[in-house]
């Protein structure tokens, strides 16, 4: 075990992949040398050449186009693109070439080796276009896989269980906790299921539910809640395609109460598809109305950014209401 | 370049603009239309029976074309897309290859499967998505693949491909590089080709698998079939430079424009690409200059958007022909023979359309099957739910209803 920063621990599983198999290749915008504007490659060109770490050229569509056929060659193909909210130009490739290349060519041919790293989400005055959480439009495309983890124990296993998955996944690494969220992480490798959430803790009385950088928020919720003699479970989604229905299903049979957060806008969030998946799976225990504390359906904004997130006051409102309803 | 900026430096204190056409493309021909080779041109070298294949393809796919379009004049299948007029682009450029050497294809291409040896089957059950499609019934007809044969599975979207193949020609050079010096430290054995047409080229894809290849040093090749048209929009509507070539420079790219009705030329041209390609680690741009003398695909009539008389001159030129021409003069095919043979193949045309039309579509559960390696637990539930559902319809669903379990 060693202290990691969320950083580190990438560094770490990217590092593990590319002693493992010489074909590996990382790349994306200043990966490079410079080792990534965060410096989750740092090091990782002087170690295993110019050849398997690169820069690319400043085009996202070319970066996911260029994963796809190095991916379908049979190279681990580890693609950063440096923001989420910068992924847009590279839509088509994802959603009609990397989750569709199996199906379309009857398993002649996939992107099982693609891995597209990309860093989500706000809390860095990063204003519209450094803020971004877009999941929800890759999470409306059968063939890909998407997984957010909450701390560097968690992004290094698994991301490394990203990488060894034979399908496309997207690995979205919450920013604001980058250099923020430090604990132990193993130095050897090892794998975390993808497609499972995790009971973080146990409660009776309301089941909370985020992803990511999100959980911070909704425990620091919790524990007002508690202190406000509510009991509630805490839950990590984790992977958000596939999504782990029994998990959050019978901790909702339990406390008969959900609340749903994230920071992307509310409408047609992922929460949407969790309330109705739930409200149909739970529906006679439920003792009040599914709710969701997200984000504004407006641009991320800059200065009124505070107003705009769903912070932990916003849960604890939404818990209050919840178990008065 | 050893400058910031990585340009030439050319100091000049005359204020003057570089033309916007100003280089002075040449179109590659070897070959006449009486099957002459052209004065100061120089035959490839070509072996018989790779120029046999070569005409025996160009042949087939011809026949195969002609009787699959009257197939869905008939209402036998849904679709089709002709290669008619860009036979002699399509086949050399293949031929030219070695045959694990990666073919990524727009959709106009199957002359070059069919030299890889698909056959008559392979491209029938594909046309009629039954269950012996490789690609299982889902895609329309022309979208054929092969991972046996090097030929990726065809995509609609257009020009997605081109970066694909940067990403697959890199992975291919992969293992020829030094990881001490980073220098290619043996002849690369695989390339990639990559077919596009002169509308995708105007993809944003183009611009980044071209822009990529080069600066990656990717072994591929990037092939541009120019034919005139995207659906019905003439090149003058599409692009104002001189064709596609003139953009290969710009990338850093070596580049060759080639007459596409000329097999002969599109054989050198590729031929030489793939040499430099596999030797040096680089990309080649060719542009090949072809008429599609067909329509797009089974749904436009070209008569809409352009002249009888614009086709009437260029439907005097047979690409096929004046290759066969050439082979006549060398001595290598006998003329009855030909025909002979073009009877018989047209007999097994029809035949094989007789059987693949016939064997029933793939059962329910290739409807779930390849989104991922495994159905993820959501997609299982939905489908032992369709299972149920249909079990209680079977009248509904007759094309599965039976096969249930």
């Amino acid at each position: 075990m060693a202290k990691m920063n969320m950083l580190h621990a990438i560094n770490s599983a990217l590092d593990i992949t590319m002693a493992e198999n010489n074909q590996a290749c990382i790349f994306g915008e200043d990966v490079g040398h410079f080792g990534g504007v965060f410096r989750a490659t740092s090091g990782l060109q002087e170690k295993y050449g110019k050849h398997r770490v690169f820069n690319t050229p400043l085009t996202e569509q070319g970066i996911l186009g260029f994963a796809n056929g190095l991916a379908a060659f049979g190279a681990p193909a580890l693609a950063e693109i440096q923001f989420a909210d910068y992924i847009f130009p590279a839509f088509d490739q994802i959603v009609n070439e990397s989750a569709k290349f199996r199906y379309r060519s009857g398993n002649e041919f996939d992107v099982g080796n693609l891995t597209i790293r990309t860093p989500y989400g706000g809390g860095i005055a990063g204003g519209l276009y450094h803020s971004q959480s877009p999941e929800a439009y890759f999470a409306h495309t059968p063939g890909l896989k998407l997984v957010v983890p909450r701390n560097p124990h968690q992004a290094k296993g698994l991301l490394r269980a990203c990488i060894k998955d034979d399908n496309p996944v997207i690995f979205f690494e919450p920013k604001r906790l980058y250099r923020a969220s430090i604990g132990e992480v193993p130095e050897e490798d090892y794998t975390i299921e993808i497609g499972k959430a995790e009971v973080v803790k146990e409660g009776s009385d309301v089941t909370l539910l985020a992803w990511g950088a999100q959980m911070e928020i909704i425990e620091q919720a919790a524990e007002k809640a508690e202190e406000a003699g509510v009991s509630c479970e805490i839950i990590d989604l984790r992977s958000i395609l596939p999504w782990d229905v029994e998990t959050i299903a019978k901790s909702v049979v339990k406390t008969g109460r959900l609340i749903i957060s994230h920071e992307a806008p509310i409408t047609n969030g992922f929460g949407a598809e969790i309330a109705a998946t739930i409200q149909e799976a739970c529906f006679l225990h439920l003792e009040s109305p599914i709710m969701r504390v997200c984000g504004l359906d407006t641009p991320y904004p800059l200065a009124l950014e505070k107003e705009y997130v769903p912070d932990a006051l916003k849960v604890f409102a939404a818990i209050k209401k919840s178990v008065e309803f | 370049m050893t400058n910031p900026n990585n340009i030439s430096l050319n100091i000049s204190h005359a204020l003057k603009f570089i033309d916007s056409h100003a280089l002075d493309i040449p179109t590659l021909t070897i070959l006449g239309e009486n099957g002459e080779i052209l004065e100061g041109a120089a035959a490839p070298d070509i072996d018989k029976d790779t120029a046999i294949n070569l005409y025996t393809t160009m042949r087939f796919i011809r026949l195969l074309d002609e009787r699959m379009q009257a197939a869905q004049r008939q209402g036998r299948v849904s679709f089709y897309m002709q290669c008619l007029g860009e036979e002699a682009a399509i086949t050399p450029s293949a031929a030219a290859l070695k045959p694990q050497d990666m073919i990524m294809a727009q959709y106009r291409e199957q002359a070059a499967l069919a030299y890889r040896g698909f056959t008559l089957e392979q491209f029938m059950n594909q046309l009629f998505s039954n269950e012996k499609d490789l690609g299982k019934g889902r895609q329309m007809p022309v979208h054929y693949g092969s991972n046996e044969l090097h030929y990726l599975t065809i995509s609609s979207p257009l020009g997605t491909q081109i970066p694909q193949a940067t990403g697959y020609a890199y992975g291919q050079k992969l293992k020829h590089i030094d990881p001490a010096t980073g220098e290619l430290n043996s002849e690369i054995d695989n390339l990639t080709i990559c077919y596009f047409g002169e509308g995708a080229a105007s993809e944003g894809d183009f611009h980044a698998g071209l822009n990529m290849a080069a600066v990656h040093e990717a072994p591929v090749l990037f092939f541009a079939r120019n034919n005139g048209y995207a659906i019905s929009t003439p090149a003058d509507e599409q692009f104002k430079g001189d064709g596609i070539a003139s953009r290969g420079v710009g990338y850093g790219i070596k580049t060759i424009r080639v007459d596409g009705g000329d097999a002969l030329a599109v054989f050198a041209a590729t031929q030489a690409a793939r040499k430099m390609a596999v030797e040096n680690g680089e990309p080649i741009l060719i542009e090949s200059i072809a008429y599609r003398l067909g329509a797009h695909s089974t749904s436009d009539d070209p008569s809409g958007y352009r002249s009888k008389e614009e086709e009437a001159e260029f439907k005097g030129s047979c690409p096929i022909e004046r290759f066969k021409k050439w082979l006549l003069k060398q001595g290598w095919l006998n003329e009855q023979e030909d025909e002979a043979e073009k009877d018989k193949i047209r007999e097994d045309i029809l035949a094989a359309l007789k059987v693949a039309e016939k064997v029933q579509k793939p059962a329910l559960e290739e409807l779930v099957s390849d989104v991922y390696d495994e159905p993820i637990p959501a997609l299982q539930k939905q489908y032992e739910e369709l299972k149920e559902h249909i079990k209680q319809h079977p009248e509904a669903y007759p094309v599965t209803a039976g096969r249930i379990k």
